[in-house]
């Protein structure tokens, strides 16, 4: 492996970074145990496993966020025991967190450089240094950003770049990306991914930490898979395929899916949207949704499709148009109008939108439908909320405790599994859901959707808006493309592949 | 997104706005002014500037002291227990033991390193406990008021040494008038420095941009790099500093040593900082803005006075005031926070 420009000396083994013998325990739950960890100087390097495998607690580590129980790191010649953020920024280490890390309220540019002068002990700032960092950075990679727009105002994407920018500020020489696709639509992932390759042939070491198996095999030169705190297997990335990487983060093989249900074709309509309009966010929206039938609705971030929904649902009403539901018209002025037709809604994020994250299991599920477990008085029968909650736990199979544990001790998938108990005991006729599987991990996403599908099939209508085009095809029965706030293509039957979407998309 | 938003930013109109609406606040000052004048004309004098400059000169520095923590994310209901404790203290101090009381600069920097001392309890329960803010202050506030009125006095002084004597009737200015001559206290002078300073601090140190930082997200503070907790001590370590020397000032002032006052004025501070344009949410705020919320604030209290409103009434003003800043604040930062919807990623690849 080739020595980089920056002057400082790699290890022997050519690597930039080695995490040795790593291990660390949250109280009496073990998330790493002895995990060896490596990175040489221009490669892309994903850590792949499963929520809770313990990559993003492998990345505090080496970021110096957390500190380890035991083992080493080593940068060059330099062994550490444990790090401080500020010696890790140092020694070239940048991390680009899940959550991006970002100071909401200070500018784009003062985001961007502010790492710098951490990392060069500067007492003083200068507005005008600091603002020349970050247009030196951003032209660098070739970017448009506002300097200074403060990030609060930005989209995602452009609050992604800005992490982005904020890691190359600094002589970087290895990048970690805690899922930094999560956020993105295919098109904005393709341009990370070719910004990767340009910081590639600068020498940078980059590592991805992602579940989407896609991206993985795409993306990387070598991959290291984590399960329960262990590593499990790692090398280049031409010994694994997709199976093979499933099998090694789940621990055991996961099915493919089978096609969708056949749909009765006389079958009236749940759903019936006509001429649905809120100006400014969608216009003249009209389809509808069958008994047993799972729609997607696709388009880029900021294409309308989550305001759709959000009318339907009636977070924030339309402006025009109509809305039958089992073929009789219905007034959605609020939510509460939404949820008497028989429309549920599963919000894109779980975390803000959809849980009471520190309230029980138990009361999550029961929080939509307190009226069925009411006696006298209007009093919840105890008996009767607990036989509700242990039947929904039960259909849906989430893995708990106790239903009186906080959601918060959840892994991601099951979270998600409360915010659809929570829908699914009510029995809407049709049920939208927003992103339903992302920041979940391969083995509880298959079961999201064979339960959507198991839902489909006892009669639901399912509305799924998704970015994920395998997903899609995998569960959906047709698929409509929003583009601008207009339906802009629907595609079913035959025509109902990746590729004639991502055609649609752009 | 980025061209529109910066041909937006160009305009006159939004510069004169302000970051933190610290135009909206000035033009206010004025709307009202003209009013108030034109009810009654003898608000049009020298005297009702000079009136109000003094009086709240003191509560200016204590102002500094809480927005410095509202911008960190936190909030201070401590501020005029250490500035009594510290102006009261040192009275009976140098009275007693005679220590520094031909020179009035030794009485505030006694008052300030009791306010230092004090602002380290603060900052042991916050960064050291890691306690919430708003209780963290709540208790040492009755702590600091007990222990001074158990052990420091509990009765009114007005025999002064004779350094803060003559240092309360130092006036700059003299502005004469049939009701009475209205004077400004030279303490205007290190009201202004502080302000300056702290404008400067921070604007231009890392410090300064550190405690922006925590206020903005102080996890993401911690993982770029910042020592939050060092930050945190240096904040309620400063904050006290202000509040001694604050209440110092008033001390000075009033020539009347008295414990029993200044605690149960903090919503006049908070109040006006958070009028001022900081965010109570933390992340924003600036010394312009808060200068002008303290005035506003005396202003209104001022011309009720001079409309024959009931002095039960200000209370209820000042009160009114803090809802309509921070409703401003929310309604604003939901208009702001409306998602732009924008994709500008594009590598040139």
């Amino acid at each position: 492996m080739e020595a980089d420009g920056t002057g400082r000396a790699s290890g022997p083994s050519g690597s930039i970074l080695r995490a040795e013998g790593i291990s660390k325990r949250f109280g009496g739950v073990v998330a790493l145990d002895d995990v060896t960890f490596d990175i040489r100087p221009g490669e892309v390097h994903t850590l792949a496993g499963e929520n809770g495998s313990g990559k993003s607690t492998l990345i505090k580590i080496i970021a110096g966020v957390e500190t380890p129980d035991a083992g080493t790191i080593s940068v060059g010649d330099d062994a550490y025991a444990r790090l401080t953020p500020r010696q890790a920024i140092a020694l070239g280490i940048e991390v680009i967190f899940q959550d991006f890390s970002l100071f909401p309220n200070l500018s784009v540019a003062e985001n961007i450089a502010v790492s710098t002068y951490i990392g060069d002990r500067r007492r003083t700032v200068r507005p005008s240094a600091l603002r020349r960092i970050a247009a030196d950075v951003v032209s660098r990679i070739g970017v448009r950003l506002d300097l200074d727009a403060p990030v609060e105002e930005l989209s995602v994407a452009d609050r992604q770049l800005t992490a982005i920018c904020r890691a190359l500020a600094q002589e970087a020489r290895s990048i970690f990306m805690d899922e930094p696709t999560t956020a993105l639509t295919r098109r904005e992932v393709q341009a990370l991914f070719r910004v990767v390759e340009q910081l590639k042939q600068r020498g940078v070491a980059l590592v991805f930490v992602s579940h989407k198996l896609e991206e993985v095999l795409q993306i990387s030169e070598r991959i290291t898979v984590l399960r329960n705190g262990r590593v499990v297997v790692s090398g280049d990335v031409a010994e694994f395929d997709r199976s093979a990487l499933t099998v090694a983060m789940t621990g055991h093989a996961v099915t493919d899916t089978p096609p969708p249900d056949s749909l009765r074709k006389d079958a009236r309509p749940l759903l019936e949207v006509q001429g649905l309009t809120s100006e400014g966010r969608f216009h003249d929206v009209t389809f509808s949704v069958r008994p047993g039938e799972i729609l997607g609705v696709t388009g880029l971030l900021g294409s309308g499709r989550t305001e759709i929904a959000e009318s339907l649902f009636g977070v924030v009403p339309a402006d025009a148009g109509t809305i039958m539901v089992e073929g009789r018209p219905v007034r959605i002025r609020s939510v509460h109008d939404a949820i008497a037709a028989g429309i549920g809604y599963v919000p894109g994020d779980r975390l803000t939108q959809g849980v009471f994250i520190d309230q029980p299991i138990a009361r999550n599920i029961l929080a939509g439908s307190l009226d069925r477990v009411t006696g006298p008085a209007d009093l919840v029968r105890p008996a009767a909320a607990d036989q509700l909650v242990q039947r929904a736990a039960g259909d849906i199979r989430i893995k708990m405790s106790s239903s009186q544990a906080p959601v918060r001790t959840l892994s991601g998938g099951n979270q998600q599994r409360v915010v659809l108990a929570k829908w699914l005991v009510r029995g809407p006729h049709v049920l939208i859901l927003n992103s339903p599987t992302v920041g979940v991990d391969v083995g509880s996403k298959h079961e999201i959707l064979d339960l959507l599908r198991a839902k489909a099939h006892d009669g639901m209508g399912i509305i799924v808006i998704s970015d994920d085009v395998p997903e899609l095809v995998a569960v959906c029965h047709r698929v409509l493309v929003v583009r601008g706030g207009r339906i802009a293509g629907e595609l079913s039957g035959e025509r109902l592949t990746e590729d004639e979407i991502v055609k649609e998309l752009a | 997104m980025s061209a529109a938003a910066s041909t937006l930013r160009a305009i006159p109109l939004g510069r004169l706005r302000g970051q933190n609406n610290e135009g909206i606040l000035a033009l206010t000052i004025i709307v009202l002014a003209i009013v108030v004048g034109i009810a009654d004309s003898s608000f049009w004098r020298l005297s009702t500037l000079l009136n109000i400059a003094t009086s709240t000169l003191d509560n200016i520095v204590f102002a500094m002291g809480v927005l410095i923590v509202i911008i960190s994310g936190g909030i201070d209901v401590s501020f005029m227990a250490i500035g009594i404790f510290a102006g009261y203290a040192v009275i009976v101090v140098t009275n007693n033991t005679g220590f520094g009381a031909d020179i009035a600069l030794v009485g505030f920097a006694l008052a300030a390193t009791i306010g230092l001392g004090l602002g380290m309890l603060n900052a042991l329960a916050i960064a050291g406990l890691r306690l919430p803010t708003l209780i963290a202050t709540l208790g040492t506030q009755g702590i600091i008021r007990g222990v001074l009125l158990a052990y420091v006095g509990s009765k009114v002084i007005p025999n002064y040494p004779p350094g803060l004597n003559d240092l309360s009737t130092s006036y700059l200015l003299t502005a004469h008038a049939p009701s009475g001559d209205t004077r400004l206290s030279v303490l205007i002078l290190p009201a202004i420095v502080i302000c300056v300073l702290i404008s400067l601090m921070l604007r231009y140190t890392m410090v300064g941009r550190g405690i922006f930082a925590i206020g903005g997200d102080a996890e993401s503070a911690r993982r770029a790099g910042f020592p939050v907790v060092r930050i945190q001590v240096f904040i309620y370590g400063l904050v006290g500093v202000l509040a001694g020397i604050a209440g110092m000032m008033h001390v000075t002032q009033v020539r009347l040593a008295n414990p029993y006052e200044l605690v149960g004025g903090e919503l006049d501070v908070i109040a006006a900082v958070v009028l001022g344009g900081a965010s109570i949410f933390g992340g924003k705020g600036s010394v312009i803005g808060t200068v002008l919320g303290v005035v506003l604030i005396s202003l209104i209290r001022n011309s009720l006075i001079l409309l024959g409103v009931p002095g039960t009434w200000q209370r209820a003003a000042v009160g009114a005031m803090l809802i309509i800043g921070v409703t401003a604040q929310a309604l604003g930062s939901s208009a702001r926070r409306r998602p732009t919807g924008g994709v500008a990623m594009e590598a040139t690849t």
